[in-house]
């Protein structure tokens, strides 16, 4: 026996067995966090296809407990239309917050105690958002009770600190050397901001703002406190709202079959939508590194 | 101009070294505008803790504060509110929900940075990540209709053998039960405490795992000996993140836990959380102030626990992370000489 | 005949055995190529390693001197991409071959690293130890080994005191010899050094230089450097590498002399590099 073939003896069998073991559980367990993926998706399709119809994209619930329940025209528009709101108020506030932390905040303490709080804003459970919109726009009356846009309000205090985190990260992408030609030519600080800084961050820009919309678009909390606790059936901004998380959650405990089933209907049709917002996201993402 | 009479040659002509008075005032106010909206963030949050606090205030008067925590009775009808029921729905969730989503996460986050062939790594990462674009409600229905009835059977038998530990056999079981809401809970929070998990577990230098299979590490045991002692603060603060999640989540739990807000018997009675009872009861509570002002106590509650979770969490995920770039750790309390086992 | 069997003595790191090729070598590597990718960085060298002494191996950044020493002991396929054909023998088993296990290829052929890299969660004792313990070595006999291994690496009365301090707690000099003692701890046959004085000041590096004069005794040792001075004072024969490909391996004292080659001389005598 050759001192190699005695130093090239193969590990312990319990070792490599230990080894091939945890392997297979760390392979085992990657494979466990995707099965509720795959199954969240096949019973999406399999009970939601067969809700789809014309019908259910051009008719709004009737609010029939029993009998035609009605499509989900009303929640899909006010889904699209307070989330566009949302993002109307959102984006610009949370894109600017980001600005001025990368742009003039630099490490002082106001931007320091910023950067904590709109960190802490993202771990705020989006029922607090709720709560707090309705304290302030619902019960005092401003602008009648429940409303469209004070869902918007909430979704959007939602978005804001999603968006300012992300953005941060793009607009710190953009190589200070462009900063510093464009101010050597002379050009004001704003306009270096705006001509520079922002075109050349924008498609990272809009992926951080698509993702923060993905994100509004599947909540539920906020809504129920702020636009609608009825089923709506209205469009106007101004007036309780129906949309598609709010319209899922009354529909989940009904007896009825068919009102069950046209929230698998919605919760496809939701769940549609938020993946093409996110692949668009990663899109844009892709074709465009900053760095 | 003055200035001009000084100088010794001819005086610049205003228009080079001098801009009109708008256009230097631009630079100023674009700066003021953005720093307004940076302040809002804070004028926000001020707001927030204010406005809560006041209309909490009369509930917290009603109940004191510390009963209003732990007394274990949540009845509206006779104006008693005891959060308790609720508080404890709420941990008990997240409990069960760290237990089976954290092992998973870090599992998948360990296996997807160091295991897995390269050209898996991103299409796993992607999956991973899309389980946290499906929305709170669709888990709910889902757990509602898919889970709940499917799993019936399977916790009746864990129910009754375990029946002899505290908090199981609680005799026949309900269909949404606490367990239910911790596992919807679990997936929930699997794409962020693993994502958390694969950043901090990327930073460990390949040093120390070269150093390990140098001395004749299988594997696993490079995981061991490198990977795991070095990133384990930053997969707590990961976890911790999750449970901050997993505390404010409420729809998909108020599906699927029943809102009854009492202790249930075991793990698989109702139940109810926090978040799930502020939407449970804020219809009926309408205008009236005790009871409305009982549920904004609930969400002040469930917003300082949150701040303070996700407080320590961010510390141990930066303070990894940083560790991490610069390739040396804060020195831990050292083992004694002998600490074999 | 195995180590295994004999009990530490408290003063040798561990007893050798003699070398099983006739030829002295305790390694051998026959037309040896390597790849990073589409990089062809070892273009099929052939050479051998002297049982009980040291082997330098220099030339020019980007040579292929540090890829070959990975390929020594297989760490050459940790990088993603990478890939190595040709046949590396110890004594004469071909590493290489199908059924060999990379651990134990591993654990039979040591390595010590440029930059000094203690696991940073572990004490100066647990850094020793990782290796063993992997190996189920347990008690009495652990302590053992960790001493004898500490003193082995000339660092037993620098830190008897401080075993249980954390190992990044000590200076660069002294944690690249905890590493040297972690890797020999558990009795390789080979310890190969990647650089290991290119991160040291010269007082540290004067002393990992005296302990690698030491541990050959008891090891058969490989060195890659950039250091020309650090190859002439520590090396018996010395390799001279560029651009992938053996130029010439001789005895130290030839190769700094009175090279065979003409870019051997241009480099030793610094005219690149």
């Amino acid at each position: 026996m050759s001192a190699a073939l005695d130093a090239l003896a193969p590990v312990a069998g319990r070792r490599r067995l230990t080894d091939r073991a945890m392997r297979a559980l760390l392979w085992a367990g990657t494979l466990v966090a995707l099965v509720p993926l795959v199954l969240v998706l096949w019973f999406l399709l399999q009970k939601g296809l067969g809700a789809l119809s014309v019908d259910f994209f051009t008719t709004d619930p009737t609010g029939n407990f029993l009998g035609d329940p009605g499509g989900v025209r009303s929640a899909i528009l006010g889904t699209l239309e307070i989330v566009a709101l949302a993002s109307a108020i959102g984006i610009p506030i949370g894109v600017g917050v980001a600005l001025y932390l990368v742009e003039y905040g630099g490490q002082r303490w106001f931007a320091q105690a910023v950067r904590y709080f709109v960190d802490v804003m993202t771990g705020v459970p989006s029922i607090v958002f709720g709560l707090f919109v309705y304290i302030v726009l619902v019960v005092s009356g401003i602008g009648g009770s429940f409303a469209g846009w004070k869902g918007s309000v909430a979704l959007a205090l939602l978005m804001l600190p999603v968006v300012t985190r992300s953005a941060e990260v793009v607009l710190a992408l953009v190589p200070d050397h462009l900063r510093e030609a464009a101010l050597a030519l002379g050009a004001p600080r704003w306009k270096v901001i705006l001509r520079i800084v922002l075109p050349t961050a924008l498609p990272g820009l809009v992926t951080a703002s698509l993702l923060a919309v993905a994100r509004a678009m599947g909540e539920t909390a906020p809504l129920l406190f702020t636009s609608a606790i009825v089923m709506g059936r209205s469009w106007d901004l101004g007036g309780r709202m129906n949309s598609l998380p709010v319209q899922i959650y009354n529909d989940v405990s009904s007896p009825n079959d068919q009102i069950v089933a046209r929230a698998w209907g919605a919760a496809l049709t939701l769940v549609a939508l938020i993946l093409l917002i996110t692949l668009v996201a990663r899109f844009i993402a892709r074709r465009s590194r900053l760095a | 101009m003055e200035v001009g009479a000084v100088s010794v040659t001819a005086a610049p002509p205003p228009s080079v070294m001098e801009r009109g008075g708008a256009a230097r005032r631009a630079d100023p106010l674009f700066k003021a505008l953005l720093t307004g909206l940076a302040a809002l963030v804070l004028v926000l949050i001020a707001f927030f803790l204010v406005f809560l606090f006041t209309k909490a205030r009369i509930a917290f008067a009603h109940q004191g504060f510390l009963s209003f925590i732990f007394t274990n009775d949540w009845n509206p009808s006779k104006e008693i509110y005891g959060s308790w029921p609720l508080v404890a729905g709420t941990l008990i969730t997240s409990a069960v929900a760290l237990v089976i989503g954290v092992p998973v996460a870090v599992a998948s986050a360990l296996f997807i940075t160091e295991l897995c062939p390269r050209a898996l790594r991103q299409p796993l990462t992607i999956l991973v990540e899309l389980l946290a674009a499906v929305p709170s409600v669709v888990y709910g229905l889902w757990g509602f209709y898919v889970l709940a009835p499917n799993l019936k059977g399977a916790e009746q038998v864990i129910d009754d053998k375990l029946g002899f530990l505290p908090f199981f056999g609680g005799g026949p079981i309900a269909g949404p039960n606490y367990f239910i809401a911790g596992l919807v809970l679990a997936i929930m929070i699997l794409p962020i405490v693993s994502a958390i998990s694969r950043e901090v577990i990327a930073t460990v230098p390949a040093d120390h795992k070269e150093a390990a299979l140098a001395l004749g590490a299988t594997r696993w045991e490079m995981i061991r000996t490198a990977v795991l002692p070095y990133s384990r603060a930053g997969i707590t603060g990961g976890a911790m993140l999750g449970l901050g999640r997993a505390i404010g989540e409420t729809i998909a739990v108020a599906i699927v836990i029943g809102q009854s807000p009492a202790i249930g018997h075991s793990l698989f009675s109702q139940g109810s959380t926090l978040a799930a009872q502020i939407v449970a009861e804020f219809g009926e509570a309408g205008s009236d102030d005790l009871h409305s002002g009982a549920l904004i106590a609930c969400g002040l509650v469930l917003f300082i626990l949150t701040l303070a979770i996700n407080g320590a969490a961010r510390y141990l995920v930066i303070r990894a992370e940083r560790a991490g770039r610069s390739g040396t750790r804060a020195a831990r309390a050292p083992r004694p000489a002998g600490g074999t086992a | 005949m195995s180590n295994d069997t004999l009990t530490p003595a408290p003063t040798a790191a561990a007893p050798r055995a003699a070398p099983a090729m006739p030829d002295g070598h305790s390694m051998t590597v026959r037309d040896l190529h390597a790849h990073y990718g589409d990089t062809h960085a070892i273009k099929g060298v052939s050479m051998g390693y002297a049982a009980n002494q040291v082997t330098a191996m220099i030339g020019p950044s980007g040579c292929g001197k540090s890829t070959l020493l990975r390929c020594l002991n297989r760490m050459h396929e940790e990088i993603p991409g990478a890939r190595a054909e040709g046949t590396v023998l110890l004594d004469e088993t071909d590493i290489y071959a199908r059924g060999i296990d990379v651990v134990a290829v591993r654990r039979a052929i040591g390595m010590v690293f440029q930059r000094a890299n203690p696991f940073p969660t572990m004490s100066v004792f647990d850094n020793v130890a990782a290796g063993l313990r992997l190996n189920g070595v347990k008690g009495v006999d652990l302590h053992e080994r960790v001493e004898v291994s500490l003193r082995g690496a000339g660092l037993w009365d620098e830190v008897k005191d401080r075993l249980g301090r954390p190992g990044i707690g000590l200076s660069g000099g002294q944690q690249q010899r905890l590493c040297i003692a972690r890797a020999i701890a558990v009795r390789p046959r080979v310890v190969l050094m990647d650089e290991p004085c290119s991160a040291l000041d010269p007082i540290a590096t004067l002393k990992v230089e005296e302990l690698i004069a030491a541990l050959k005794r008891d090891f058969t040792i490989v060195i890659v450097t950039h250091n020309m001075q650090q190859a002439a004072r520590v090396s018996d024969t010395t390799a001279f590498f560029y651009l992938g490909e053996l130029v010439e391996h001789a005895p130290t004292d030839a190769i700094f002399s009175n090279p065979g080659d003409p870019r051997t001389e241009e480099y030793v005598t610094g005219k690149f590099g």
